[in-house]
Parts: C-alpha cells; sequence; structure tokens
C-alpha cells in the first residue's frame, strides 16, 4: 500500500518536474529568439551607420558650406553606434532618419551633387537599408511580443520570476516610417534609373 | 492589427501538420504505385502464360519486388521533388545583379519573416505567376514568371512574394511539391497503362483465344480498377490540399508584408491576364500562387479546381485592409 503511495507521489512530482522543464525551456528558446532577431536589426543599423562618412564626405565635396548638416548627421550616427538596447538604438535610429532627411532636402539645391553617380548609390543603398530595417524591426517586434506575452501570462510568469527573465524593449519608429521608406525608394529608383 | 505575431507567419502546429501529410502521401504514393507495378507484372504473367495455380505465388514475389521499387522511388522523389519543379516550369536561377528588383524584395521579406534567403528563379513566361518549392524552410525556391516582373507593381511583387515566404514558412512547400511529382507521376503511369492493358486485351484476343476464368480474371480487374481511380485519387489529393492553404498563405502574406490591398491588387491583375501561362501543367498548377490552367474550364477541372475563386481571395484580403 505504501509502495503505491510513494510511486503516485513520485509519478506527480516527476510530471510536475517535467511540465516545469518544458515551460522553462519554451521561455529560453522564446528569449533567444528576440535575441537572434535583434541581430538582424543590428547587422542593419551598423550598415546604416557605416554609410554615413562616405556620404557626408561626398556631399562635402559639393557643399562645404552645409555645416551644420553635417555636423546633425554625424551627431546622430555616433549616437546610434553607442546606443544600448533596442528603445535607445530606436531613438538614435530616427534621429538619424531625420537628419538624413534634412540631409537630402539641403542636396536638392546642388544639382551635380544630385546627379553624382557615387551619390545617387549612396541613395539607393541607404534607401535600401532602409526598408531592411523596416522589415527587421517588424519581425524584431513580433518576437518581442510574443516573449513578453508568455514571461507575463499564467503559469509561465511564475517560472519567469523565478528565473528573473525580463521583459523586452520594442523597437519602435515614427508611425509613418514604413510609409516614408517607400517614397524615398520610389524617389531613389526614380533617380537611379 | 498593430504588429503581425510571430507565429502568424511561422506557425508550428502547420509545420507539423505539413510534415505529417507529407509522409502521409508518400506513403499513399508507395501503396499505389506498388499496387500499380503489381499489377503490370500480373498482366504481363498472365499474358506471358503463366498458369492460373502459380500465378497468386508470382503476384506476391511480383508484389515484393514492386514495394522495394515504389519504396526507392518515394526516397527519390523527396530529395528530386524540387529540381524536378524548377526544370520542369523552365526556371533559371537568377542573381542579384541579373534581378536586383525582385531579390531585394525576397531578401527584405526573408528578413521581415525571419527565414533563410531562398534561391530566386525567373521562369520566362509572359503570364504572370509565381510559385515557391523546396523540401526544407532553410533550402526553399521562389519563382516567378517574367510576366509577373513586367506587370505588377513593386508594391504588389513584394505582396506576392510575402504570399510565397508564408508558405516556405508554414512548410506547405514540402508537402506541396511531393504532391506536383506524386500526381506528375501518377498521370503518367495511368496515362501509359490504360494504353497497355487496350494493346494487351487486343493481343490476348487474337493469341490464346479462349478465356483464362478464376483468378486471372479477378487481377485483371482489380489493375484495371487501380488504373482508373489512380487519377482520381491524385485529383482528389491535391484539391484538399490547395484551397485553405492558399486562404492561409494569403492572410500571413498579407502580414507579412502589411499590404492586404496590394495581394488583392495583384491578384486580380493575375487573374484577369489573358497569356496562358505555358510553363505550368496539371501537376504543377496548385503550386502557382493563382490557378494557372484557366481557360479550360470543363467539369473535371471545376471538380478538381487547385485554388480558391479569386474574387473570395480578394474580398478577404479587402476585408483585411
Amino acid at each position: 500500500m505504501e509502495i503505491i503511495v510513494l510511486a503516485v507521489v513520485v509519478g506527480i512530482v516527476a510530471l510536475l518536474v517535467f511540465f516545469l522543464a518544458g515551460m522553462y525551456n519554451r521561455l529560453i528558446r522564446s528569449r533567444n529568439r528576440v535575441k537572434e532577431a535583434w541581430s538582424g536589426i543590428d547587422v542593419q543599423l551598423r550598415r546604416r551607420a557605416s554609410l554615413i562618412p562616405n556620404l557626408v564626405e561626398t556631399v562635402r565635396g559639393y557643399a562645404e558650406h552645409e555645416r551644420e548638416t553635417f555636423e546633425e548627421v554625424t551627431k546622430a550616427r555616433s549616437q546610434l553606434e553607442n546606443a544600448n538596447g533596442a528603445a535607445e538604438a530606436a531613438v538614435a535610429n530616427n534621429m538619424l532618419t531625420g537628419a538624413l532627411r534634412h540631409l537630402f532636402a539641403v542636396v536638392e539645391n546642388y544639382p551635380e551633387l544630385k546627379a553624382a553617380d557615387n551619390f545617387r548609390e549612396l541613395q539607393r543603398e541607404l534607401s535600401d537599408i532602409e526598408e531592411k530595417i523596416a522589415f527587421a524591426r517588424q519581425f524584431f517586434n513580433a518576437n518581442v511580443l510574443s516573449y513578453n506575452n508568455r514571461i507575463q501570462v499564467v503559469p509561465s510568469v511564475f517560472i519567469a520570476n523565478m528565473f528573473s527573465f525580463e521583459a523586452e524593449e520594442f523597437f519602435e519608429t515614427d508611425e509613418e516610417g514604413r510609409a516614408e521608406v517607400q517614397v524615398d525608394f520610389s524617389a531613389g529608383a526614380a533617380v537611379g534609373d | 492589427m498593430a504588429e503581425a505575431p510571430h507565429e502568424r507567419i511561422l506557425i508550428y502546429d502547420r509545420i507539423d501538420a505539413n510534415k505529417r501529410s507529407t509522409l502521409v502521401i508518400m506513403a499513399g504514393f508507395v501503396l499505389l504505385a506498388a499496387g500499380v507495378f503489381t499489377s503490370i507484372g500480373v498482366i504481363v504473367s498472365y499474358y506471358a502464360g503463366v498458369q492460373d495455380s502459380e500465378l497468386l505465388e508470382t503476384s506476391i514475389r511480383v508484389g515484393i519486388a514492386a514495394a522495394i521499387l515504389a519504396s526507392a522511388i518515394a526516397v527519390m522523389m523527396y530529395f528530386l521533388a524540387p529540381t524536378a519543379v524548377l526544370t520542369i516550369s523552365g526556371a533559371h536561377e537568377v542573381t542579384k545583379e541579373e534581378e536586383p528588383e525582385l531579390y531585394r524584395v525576397v531578401e527584405n521579406l526573408s528578413i521581415g519573416s525571419g527565414l533563410l534567403m531562398p534561391k530566386v528563379w525567373v521562369i520566362e513566361d509572359g503570364a504572370p505567376n509565381a510559385l515557391a518549392t523546396g523540401r526544407d524552410v532553410d533550402r526553399a525556391h521562389v519563382a516567378v514568371t517574367r510576366g509577373l516582373l513586367d506587370k505588377l507593381e513593386k508594391r504588389e511583387l513584394e505582396a506576392v512574394m510575402a504570399h510565397e515566404m508564408s508558405h516556405i514558412g508554414n512548410l506547405d512547400i514540402r508537402l506541396m511539391t511531393i504532391v506536383a511529382v506524386v500526381v506528375g507521376i501518377a498521370a503518367l503511369i495511368a496515362d501509359i497503362m490504360l494504353r497497355f492493358t487496350w494493346y494487351g486485351a487486343g493481343a490476348r484476343r487474337s493469341n490464346r483465344g479462349k478465356g483464362g476464368g478464376g483468378i486471372g480474371v479477378i487481377l485483371l480487374v482489380i489493375a484495371i480498377v487501380f488504373l482508373l481511380i489512380s487519377p482520381i485519387i491524385a485529383g482528389i489529393m491535391r484539391m484538399a490540399l490547395s484551397r485553405r492553404r492558399e486562404y492561409l498563405a494569403d492572410s500571413s502574406g498579407a502580414l507579412l508584408c502589411r499590404n492586404p490591398a496590394a495581394l488583392a491588387d495583384a491578384l486580380e491583375k493575375i487573374a484577369k491576364d489573358p497569356d496562358p501561362l505555358e510553363a505550368a501543367n496539371k501537376a504543377t498548377a496548385h503550386l502557382y500562387i493563382a490557378a494557372p490552367l484557366q481557360g479550360h474550364e470543363s467539369f473535371m477541372n471545376k471538380l478538381f479546381a487547385t485554388h480558391p475563386p479569386v474574387e473570395e481571395r480578394v474580398r478577404l484580403l479587402r476585408a483585411m485592409a
């Protein structure tokens, strides 16, 4: 009789452990997916930042008086490179987007620059990166949402608290971010072809 | 609907379901093929003059050989199917330099869906259409026709490719590609066998003069029944596959590109295009984003329609927008 009771107790405990371990593993997997998705954004942000010096040099060759604009762009770039975490990177990236918009507005006054091959190539590449950031952001945020939901709902919230899983930040952008990207691209393509 | 949850693109239980269905279909194929091969063997032995008393034993031996042969074919099929589909469709692979816009669109969508970049192919055909194939999420292929590149705007192209990426993400491609090859082989075998049987019956009448009776006739009947039902089975199988799958890929594709209206526009353009897609045939029809064999609106084609009506798909997409 005692053996049966013991067996049942051991069985229940084993089941419980199994169940909890599964829950823990799902949380880990989910968090790893967020990290992986972040590297997708990070790659594009780095690509973007690395183009900036070249872009500034190219524009400076034609429009050296626009110092303020250059400074704004360069400052936004270094903020982006030093950003910690998704939220901060997003703010810096939005700043860089704004600064670049100013720069491209300034370029409108320099038709020779606008027609220069290497400038057009840079512009095309930047709009391609912007599109890729938008898609990477979409994937990242979807993963963050799924992970954050998981660590906040019963029953996995108990495991999450026990092993201090923390909510991840979203990579937020200005609401019209995606629309701008499309406009940018078509402008770039029209110039390019 | 601010964000598209990750699960909508990579639906894990859909992946499992597709893996299971692929196995079931492969098993079904092995049974069917073994049945057909056995029938061939038995008919041949019968006309070759094997006595009724030995016929059962011969059938068993033929059956075992047929099962081994069918299994070997199934394994080969599993690995070669994507290449076969692309070859039959006359697709050629393109690089980023050759098709920068298409390539970039696919690149962006694979970033957006977290999938590995598939290989990109173009089919030189004026009719706008697109397909995805492959046996694995990591070894996938997308192919578009020249007509699609010429006739669609960029946002529409993006939406079509998003639909295809969804097929990749939930592993529809594995199942649909296997089905394409099974249907192709079944149609081929049925075609050959039907001729063979008629020819054989004629030869037999003139050679032996009198009926064999007993087991021989029964086996012959079974063989003919097998031959007749195999294309029907294939048709039903393919129909069951494709319809719900297209709705699903439409909705997750629309979420991925965030532009259901663009997908609706693209589908309308593809459906209204007067060019027939010559690269498609009955075996590969279900792989395409919209039914490529329109215009041949026979009763059988409607019965075995591979795609849900475009009007309905467009209506659902417009409701999402």
